[in-house]
């Protein structure tokens, strides 16, 4: 025992010159990360934790795109109170044991200031409570209704993506209107699904419709015509959202369970997010309708702003990469990581936030939001964030499939969005 | 959904499922009997199969047919080969010891597994199948005047997924010739059933063992190939036919064809009535408590031979 510590004490030559070493290679450090005029020299480092690999792998290699383009747009404006951002990225497997662990190492290990981009809702609730007991700010982007709905704490807000239920709310007179009135619904067996399940059944007979069914599927199955015969005969609309790495199998059985005489579908676009819509066995998608939460096709009437949102992060007029037109992103999501890291800019610079003894300042500063302007900083639209509930509201995007594009048909506005706050996180402790 | 036609469309979807089962559990029952190896990595052979048919997809032009049929050739032959080099590199080196094996098998499965994650991606990729016509079935029924033809909603296969099953038919009626009616049979036959006696008798045992399970892996690669157009290739889809081809396997008595072939269709056709009429996760508890029921009544499985 001794002699291990003497050894762990006692610099030999070895470890003297990797000192070095590192202090040399520190020098070589681009100007900004070692020197600026704030107060410390540091960069504001933030965690984002990615679904690298598992079934979220397609959302996060957009996130983390879309994530990379607003932190370079946002340095080349000068940073966050005069500090550079970087962003710490590390693999979560879309796996929440996984996800809680990453935000440890983000608190502990690699000294981030916050973390930040976790879309599935499994692995943010997994997540979250480890970032309360961390007091670690965690910014999700992950669309679900557990924020909003108080599950989680006072640490986890959702400020750059709206919610499920305000989505599905949006939807529902849509559908009735236009579609038909019974509507039979098709979801993935997990906390994601269960908010449309739970939120779409009371929304479609609001608006004076009926769930005929309600089908729940696993997240990880791989063939689904066993399902389909579970829908009513008497089914005017399918509802589906599904999400994972066998959409497609999804759509194309859906396709040859109906042959020629299918009932009106409206799907929620995360069944086809990533997925191109030229791929074979989507045909008979034409003439259906989806929730976009962002235009995945650049809308003839686009603003300026729209289009320099979608150079920086580099897809082009088809939503696919610019340089992989088979390559085609998540448009309706991926959105939420640009304006959150744009709130999170917003809530450092009311904050003055300074070092990681200020992170109760910015969850206070971003809780005092409320209108954000649509423009460089929200290119999906004008927001309305809700400080008690720790959720934004947004416009959302009805599109119909037209020759192989998603047009946009109907925009439905923030008040058809909103609903009665179910928690009150400011009258929690930190 | 009217029960006939419900019933109908459970079978064509177990079938479907009961074939693919079959190739790549009778790849796995081969191994087994043969060599006594248990191959954990079995399954990865299976997508391997799959993503080398994405890949070979890709890569041939002239059409989703042609490119199908370089990928049913390509495929089992590349992962065959890879299969073969695997055994005579890393388990011939252990002597087969079946401990050691199965942890060897392991650590091939996960490098395997990460080698496809690391070149082919993370995503899930489509292969276009050669031909896939919607085939609407006709439905019998009682009218008023008597018999009845109709069309029931959603009662339909495709021609793809006749084919698999023909297809699956096919390879293991050529693997049963192969062992039962020829001298590479034979001679596998005669390595099964006493190692040491073929060797004495001028058999080479070990290039039959690097043979066998690189046809082993051949046919779960072929299985592998056959379902990419119906699903689609990911980088985790070995678990799934691992487990199931285990369960098949067990039930049907390790090492014996017939068996794993009854067995096979006995779990994909009641996986797809059971998860149609209730749910997947039930024909999941039933098809593993079923191999624990045969573990405990008949250790040898359904059709297996007593340990001698």
């Amino acid at each position: 025992m001794t002699k291990s510590s003497d050894r762990l004490i006692t610099p030999n030559r070895r470890s003297v010159l990797k000192t070095l070493g590192v202090a040399g290679a520190a020098t070589a450090l681009p100007l900004w990360a070692r020197y600026t005029h704030a107060q410390t020299a540091e960069p504001i480092r933030i965690g984002f934790q990615k679904h690298a690999t598992g079934i979220g792998a397609a959302y996060g290699r957009w996130y983390e795109r879309t994530s990379v383009a607003a932190v370079e747009k946002i340095n080349a404006e000068g940073g966050i109170n005069g500090r550079m951002v970087e962003l710490v990225t590390e693999d979560d497997g879309t796996d929440p044991k996984r996800g809680a662990e990453v935000l440890e190492k983000f608190a502990n290990q690699s000294n981030c200031d916050i973390a930040f981009g976790t879309l599935f809702s499994h692995v943010v609730i997994g997540s979250a409570p480890r970032a309360g007991e961390l007091k670690l700010p965690y910014f999700v982007v992950s669309e679900g209704h557990h924020v909003a709905s108080g599950m989680l704490n006072r640490w986890t807000l959702q400020p750059g993506i709206t919610d499920v239920k305000s989505q599905i709310q949006a939807m529902a007179p849509f559908i009735t209107d236009t579609l038909g009135k019974k509507v039979t619904m098709i979801f993935p067996d997990f906390a994601f699904g269960y908010d449309h399940r739970d939120n779409l059944t009371p929304a479609i007979e609001k608006a004076g419709g009926e769930v005929l069914a309600q089908i729940a599927i696993p997240p990880t199955e791989t063939s689904f015509t066993k399902y389909f015969p579970k829908i009513p005969r008497d089914t005017e609309v399918i509802y589906h959202v599904m999400v994972g790495p066998a959409v497609l199998t999804f759509v194309k059985e859906l396709g040859e369970f109906f042959g020629p005489s299918a009932p009106q579908l409206f799907g929620f676009i995360d069944s086809l997010e990533a997925v191109d819509m030229s791929s074979p066995g989507l045909e008979f998608l034409d003439g259906s309708y989806f929730w976009e939460g962002n235009p995945r096709y650049l809308q003839p009437d686009a603003p300026d702003y729209v289009k320099a949102y979608r150079d920086a992060v580099g897809i082009d007029a088809n939503g696919a990469s610019v340089s992989d037109p088979k390559d085609v992103s998540t448009s309706a999501h991926m959105f939420g990581c640009w304006e959150t890291l744009h709130v999170i800019k917003a809530g450092m610079e009311a904050s003055g936030y300074a070092s990681t003894a200020d992170r109760q300042k910015l969850v206070e500063a971003v809780e005092a939001m409320s209108e954000m302007e649509a423009g460089a900083a929200h290119p999906q639209g004008p927001k309305l964030f809700n400080g008690k509930t720790h959720q934004v509201f947004g416009q959302q995007y009805i599109s119909k499939v037209e020759g192989g594009k998603l047009m946009v048909q109907h925009t439905a506005s923030i008040d058809d969005t909103l609903y009665p706050d179910e928690v009150d996180y400011t009258s929690m402790s930190f | 959904m009217d029960f006939g036609p419900y019933l109908m469309l459970a079978m064509l979807e177990g079938a479907v499922m009961a074939a693919v089962l079959a190739l790549t559990a009778s790849g796995l029952s081969l191994v087994f009997g043969v060599m006594r190896v248990v191959n954990v990595a079995h399954g990865e052979f299976y997508m391997l199969g799959a993503v080398v048919a994405w890949f070979v997809a890709q890569h041939v032009g002239g059409g989703p047919a042609i490119g199908f049929v370089a990928a049913l050739i390509l495929a089992p032959l590349l992962v065959g080969g890879l299969a073969a080099l695997a055994d005579m590199t890393i388990l011939k080196r252990i002597d087969y010891d079946p401990e050691r094996t199965i942890v060897a098998t392991i650590g091939l499965l996960y490098v395997i597994q990460q080698v496809a994650l690391m070149t082919y991606g993370p995503n899930a990729q489509p292969v276009e199948p050669p031909f896939n016509q919607r085939i609407a079935l006709p439905w019998l029924e009682w009218g008023d005047g008597g018999l009845a033809i109709y069309f029931p909603w959603g009662l339909s296969t495709t021609s793809y997924k006749l084919f698999v099953i023909i297809a699956a038919v096919a390879v293991i009626l050529a693997v049963w010739l192969l062992m039962s009616r020829s001298k590479a049979g034979l001679i596998m036959r005669a390595t099964q059933l006493d190692g040491e006696m073929a060797t004495a008798f001028g058999i080479p045992v070990e290039r039959v063992y690097a043979a066998v399970f690189g046809i082993g892996a051949g046919l779960a690669a072929l299985a592998g190939v056959l379902i990419v157009p119906i699903q689609q290739a990911h980088y985790l889809m070995g678990g799934d036919a691992l487990l199931l081809s285990f369960i098949v396997v067990i039930i049907g008595g390790l090492g014996s064809l017939p068996g794993t072939i009854v067995a096979a269709v006995l779990i994909g056709m009641s996986d797809g009535i059971i998860s149609v009429f209730f749910s997947p996760t039930l024909a999941k508890i039933i098809a593993t408590l079923l191999v624990a029921l045969v573990l405990v009544f008949r250790p040898q499985g359904l059709f297996g031979a007593r340990a001698r």
